[in-house]
């Protein structure tokens, strides 16, 4: 399934913005972060298709998962 | 020994009194609200004879504490007509503290047809008519004092907007760049402005300073508390690279980006004005992307913004300036919006009031969306000259949304909603609602835990457990605004254990007194009952804690998000 990834703050470091990426059927956000090379440890917010996941959440085609490292402002 | 400085401007007369016994252990927001609270009548206009401006720094302010030199400037205020607070880094709240001044009381009017100035020093405050810097924008003020005066000045200035008393004119205070820092919200410049005050300086040369009763456990416990600061991804790496404009992109994603006048939820040019690309901005242009709003600040979150040929354009930009001017009001160019806040801060006005009511400006037709030219000419020409136009605008979003008869205008007691969708960060919502402050996000700042995953999780869409999250919040933060801490110390407060008793213990060993936990959340409680008490006398009640209708007819997109709070789940925020 093509699953569309966003990058946030310093995640994009060596990264990218935004690509689409290719994962087979039924993965979850935890194997999409793992598969892009960062620790669980470092994920801020997780969002799918603008809304708060789990790291359990299984991903659909066409999905958008956004990640963030821990950021704030106000 | 901590004293009062009062000024009354219908006798022109000045006095150094002690402190009551029931402020003594108040300091920042505590103080400056009990103060409006007894001596302000709740009635009374906020451009009249009966209002006070009052400035107090906080608990800590002065101290080597991190991040502890923020000044609160209370009154009622002519933006809400309730009570309000504001407060600010820079210099001043740290010269207070050092020069022993629990809180200067500014009241009367003068019957002269004069302004004037006034100058604190350790001797106490004098009054001076003052002529030559009138008309003056707040930079010119701050170079001219910098010459007549000399030495490590404190100063505190109105702008033009100050001096025509429109709503929401701020207060600018110097930075230690020599820069400013604004108490931004609700009209204070106005207040000062009634007052016939243009500015007031401050010399702490020879001040007594600062006694600290148990120095060894007040230096254990600032470490203590500083590596909490710095350890928290937010406060320790977030804030100091990206600064606040980090949120735009973040806001975007999840659907809360208030766009073209509270119509839409995210904005199709997010990333032009985002606080990555600001981030490569700066650092491209010789910028620089950390800076401190007052001395000992270790968060840093402040940056210095360079026009293209690398030359100073402005700083303290923060989030809801550059979300204000370009999401909502479409503007795209960071540097219109960056050029636009310099003009503000030398104005003297809320850019965040401004920018709303720039949006609805648009919604009215008065100029196109998208257009940052005409919004700088506005900003110079109409609200800088005075015009009746800029007037209009310059009394802020509710001013611009009746003269014009439009409705979707976002503001909660006639204060703009700030750069968080109450539909889809529905805590941030009830802290709209609920605050006596008028709209207004730092005052509860769900978005902390709705969309930042700081201080647990609570989902942005859905109603359960805001009402007790703002509550929650509102309380914390009304403690945090009396210590003179900055409130981004509530990020590594609601995450890391330690915080909060290290800041507890600094004001124990400060002055040797023995709060508890419990004691922090009592004051907390006191100073939202006392607000919410005056504005109640006010005649400010129940039916002004909500947000305009359409916020409950009109779905956001992309997740179609209404506010749904009944009247009665509101009003059970007051159940404490």
């Amino acid at each position: 399934m093509n699953i569309t990834v966003k990058l946030f703050a310093h995640f994009r470091d060596g990264r990218f913005k935004v690509a689409e990426h290719h994962y087979p059927s039924g993965a979850d956000c935890r194997q999409v972060i793992l598969a892009l090379g960062f620790r669980l440890g470092e994920m801020g917010i997780v969002m799918v298709n603008g809304q708060h996941a789990r790291l359990d959440q299984t991903l659909n085609e066409a999905d958008t998962l956004a990640l963030f490292p821990l950021v704030g402002g106000g | 020994m901590d004293q009062i400085l009062r000024v009354n401007l219908e006798h022109f007369t000045t006095s150094n009194e002690a402190v009551a016994e029931a402020w003594a252990g108040l300091g920042g927001r505590a103080l400056t609200s009990a103060i409006v609270a007894a001596e302000v009548p709740p009635t009374c206009h906020p451009l009249g004879p009966n209002n006070k401006l009052v400035f107090a720094p906080g608990l800590l302010s002065g101290t080597s504490a991190s991040n502890s030199g923020r000044l609160s400037a209370g009154a009622k205020s002519p933006l809400t007509g309730g009570i309000k607070e504001s407060n600010v880094g820079g210099t001043a709240a740290q010269m207070f503290a050092r020069l022993g001044i629990k809180a200067l009381i500014i009241e009367g009017l003068p019957k002269t047809g004069l302004w004037y100035s006034l100058h604190i020093d350790r001797n106490g405050v004098t009054i001076h008519e003052e002529s030559e810097l009138l008309g003056l924008g707040n930079f010119a003020v701050l170079e001219a004092l910098q010459t007549r005066l000399g030495g490590k000045l404190g100063v505190l200035s109105i702008g033009p907007a100050g001096e025509m008393r429109l709503a929401s004119a701020n207060i600018s205070v110097k930075d230690p760049s020599g820069k400013i820092r604004s108490h931004g919200r609700g009209g204070l410049g106005a207040v000062m402005g009634a007052k016939r005050i243009k500015f007031i300086t401050v010399d702490d040369s020879g001040a007594p300073g600062i006694q600290i009763a148990d120095p060894e456990a007040f230096k254990t416990a600032s470490r203590a508390f500083t590596k909490a600061l710095l350890d928290h991804p937010v406060s320790g790496q977030g804030l100091p690279t990206f600064g606040t404009n980090v949120l735009v992109n973040i806001l975007n994603e999840a659907g809360g980006l208030p766009t073209r006048n509270f119509t839409y939820g995210q904005f199709d040019d997010h990333d032009l004005i985002s606080g990555e690309t600001m981030h490569d901005t700066i650092v491209a242009r010789g910028g620089k992307p950390k800076h401190g709003c007052h001395a000992g600040c270790v968060i840093q979150c402040s940056q210095v913004y360079n026009d293209k040929d690398g030359h100073y354009l402005t700083s303290g930009f923060e989030y809801e300036t550059i979300w204000g001017l370009g999401a909502n009001c479409c503007i795209k160019d960071l540097d219109d919006i960056a050029l636009a806040d310099s003009i503000m801060d030398d104005l003297g006005i809320d850019s965040i009031e401004t920018a709303v009511a720039f949006g609805v400006a648009m919604e009215a037709g008065l100029l196109a969306w998208g257009d940052g030219k005409e919004m700088l000419r506005i900003l110079r020409e109409e609200i800088g000259k005075g015009t009746p136009l800029g007037r209009v605008i310059g009394s802020g979003a509710g001013s611009v949304g009746r003269t014009y008869g439009l409705t979707r205008v976002a503001v909660v007691k006639n204060q703009a909603i700030p750069a968080y969708d109450p539909r889809s960060v529905k805590g941030i919502g009830i802290t709209y609602c609920t605050t006596p402050m008028g709209a207004d996000h730092t005052a509860g700042y769900a978005t902390a835990t709705n969309i930042l995953n700081v201080g647990g999780q609570v989902d942005p869409l859905k109603k359960d457990g805001q009402v007790e999250l703002s509550r929650n919040l509102q309380i914390a933060t009304a403690a945090i605004d009396s210590t003179g801490m900055c409130l981004f110390i509530a990020f590594p407060a609601l995450d890391i254990p330690e915080c909060l008793p290290a800041l507890i213990s600094m004001i124990n060993a400060r002055f040797g007194i023995q709060l508890t936990g419990d004691d922090v959340v009592g004051l907390g409680k006191s100073v939202l009952k006392t607000e919410r008490g005056f504005n109640l006398k006010a005649g400010l009640n129940s039916a002004h804690d909500r947000l305009p209708e359409f916020f409950a007819s009109d779905p956001l997109s992309p997740h179609d998000a209404v506010w749904d709070f009944s009247d009665a789940e509101i009003d059970a925020f007051w159940n404490f």
